[in-house]
């Protein structure tokens, strides 16, 4: 940790650390600056492999160094190979998925919150709140109560109704905005002028948004201290997206690990594709659009870091591209079938989109691929329902033999 | 046609503390060169080269003015226009 302020992304503005999100003078997002250059790669090396089994392993890269012994910390997902995946994809990549599910709220958001909430209480605000499409309200409220602190959530009010009660079930006030993401955010970003309270996703964006860094760090750890050649990631607001590449410059840049930024692959859904549709058009800014998919938590009309992926996708040689309700459908069931992971909505467009790449064989052989499967497929059972089927039979030996020596038969 | 202009906090500085300003104007364009001619720091911050910068949003009574007709976006009487950061959410 070493933190010069935050700056301007646009103009270079520099401010003190402060519950400040955007540029006085041009409007630009405010990003932590470090001074890196006192760092000793190997001695950050062993601090990392002596740290927690966690998100805060990599204090030396984050805003805060989190409380030891968090109860909620999250991080250290798995890296999973998946060759059965690759195999059914029919590429000779060497295919990977780290499974962000596996944190305690089953969403990589618990990265993102566990640094604006250390953040938000080192500044002394006791109240925490955001704008959500579900994951993130889930990640906010469960912080909330396990650190004592008072939470306002708000979602659409049409939101999945999994990601609703797993919201409420932690005791937080749980608001219900009639509208869509963007008309929630935009009241969220009204409220910052007349609420005392940590948004984590608007005043405290800054220091939130570092936390998505720690997937490029596990993930290069995890790869035995190696790049990746391509990632395959969701793009919401971009958030994500452009801070797992900041991750791998940062630790490029101190020589932590050799090599080039991998290419950078972003997923969106057709219904909401603001970025992808920027992309193809070779624009610079995402026009908005109003979403209408299945993807609820990628449903962000005017993503505020869409310029940023952008960027990125074309600077490392990437794409970004969007796929159909069905084909994010096809995606989820491929990704379960392939590797036993169930993955929400989200999931499904990284992987419908990982699965259009290698069909038009932009992998090459041996090269390594990840895939950011960032929910977990029970919050989105409105989306699956009715695909999946049964046997059904009586408890006894006849039904069962009737029931599967009839589909030996007929196969 | 008067509408009120809302102004967000980091923003008050220039305006000498006004969270409002009461402007005449047809339209979104018109009613914020009202307000840059008596603000006139608001102007480089909000605009450049005579359109909105890329992280600045513009809402009247609740709508985003880029899914109606932008700076051309007509007005009515008593209409809120509130100026925003577009960096937040995700």
């Amino acid at each position: 940790m070493s933190v010069e302020g935050l700056k301007c992304k646009e103009c270079g503005t520099k401010y003190e650390e402060s519950a400040a999100y955007f540029c006085e003078n041009c409007f630009g997002p405010l990003e932590v600056s470090y001074d890196h250059s006192g760092l000793d790669a190997a001695e950050v090396k062993r601090r990392i492999q002596a740290g927690s089994h966690g998100i805060w392993r990599y204090s030396d890269f984050l805003p805060v160094s989190g409380s030891p012994g968090d109860p909620l910390e999250p991080g250290l997902t798995p890296l999973v190979r998946a060759d059965r995946l690759a195999e059914l994809l029919g590429t000779d990549a060497e295919l990977y998925v780290k499974n962000d599910a596996a944190n305690p709220t089953h969403s990589f958001k618990d990265r993102v919150v566990a640094v604006a909430v250390a953040k938000a209480k080192e500044l002394g605000f006791d109240t925490i709140a955001c704008a959500s499409t579900g994951n993130l309200a889930n990640a906010v409220a469960a912080r909330a109560a396990a650190e004592g602190l008072e939470s306002y959530v708000l979602v659409p009010a049409d939101l999945e109704e999994q990601k609703l009660l797993a919201s409420d079930v932690y005791g937080t006030n749980l608001v219900g905005v009639r509208g869509n993401y963007d008309a929630v955010n935009r009241l969220c970003t009204e409220l910052v002028d007349t609420q005392p309270w940590a948004f984590v996703n608007v005043n405290l964006r800054p220091y939130y948004a570092e936390g998505s860094k720690t997937l490029a760090f596990e993930t290069v750890e995890q790869l035995g201290w190696e790049l990746p050649d391509r990632v395959v990631a969701p793009i919401g607001s971009g958030s994500l997206f452009t801070k797992l590449g900041r991750g791998f410059q940062e630790w490029i840049d101190i020589g932590l690990v050799e090599g080039d930024q991998p290419a950078f692959h972003g997923a969106q859904a057709d219904g909401c594709s603001p970025v992808a549709t920027a992309f193809a058009a070779g624009h610079d800014v995402c026009k908005p659009q109003r979403p209408d998919t299945i993807a609820k938590s990628l449903a962000i009309g005017d993503p505020a870091d869409g310029p940023y992926a952008i960027e990125h996708a074309r600077k490392t040689g990437g794409n970004i591209e969007s796929v159909s309700d069905d084909e994010i459908r096809e995606g989820i069931k491929l990704l379960a079938e392939g590797t036993g992971i169930f993955t929400e909505t989200a999931g499904g467009v990284t992987i419908a989109v990982l699965r259009k790449l290698a069909e038009r064989g932009e992998f090459q052989a041996g090269e390594k691929v990840v895939a950011y499967i960032t929910g977990e497929g029970l919050k989105t059972l409105d989306a699956t329902r009715d695909t999946f089927s049964m046997h059904e039979i009586d408890p006894n030996l006849e039904s069962f033999d009737s029931e599967f020596a009839a589909q030996e038969v007929s196969a | 046609m008067s509408v009120t202009v809302k102004i967000p906090t980091q923003l008050r500085v220039a305006t000498g503390g006004q969270a409002e300003v009461e402007v005449e104007g047809s339209n979104v364009g018109e009613a914020l060169d009202a307000v840059f001619a008596a603000y006139g720091d608001l102007r480089e911050r909000i605009t450049q080269d005579g359109t909105l910068r890329r992280f600045v949003n513009v809402y009247v009574s609740g709508e985003d003015i880029r899914f109606q007709q932008g700076l051309e976006t007509a007005i009515s009487e008593g209409d809120e226009v509130t100026i925003l950061p577009a960096v937040a959410g995700g």
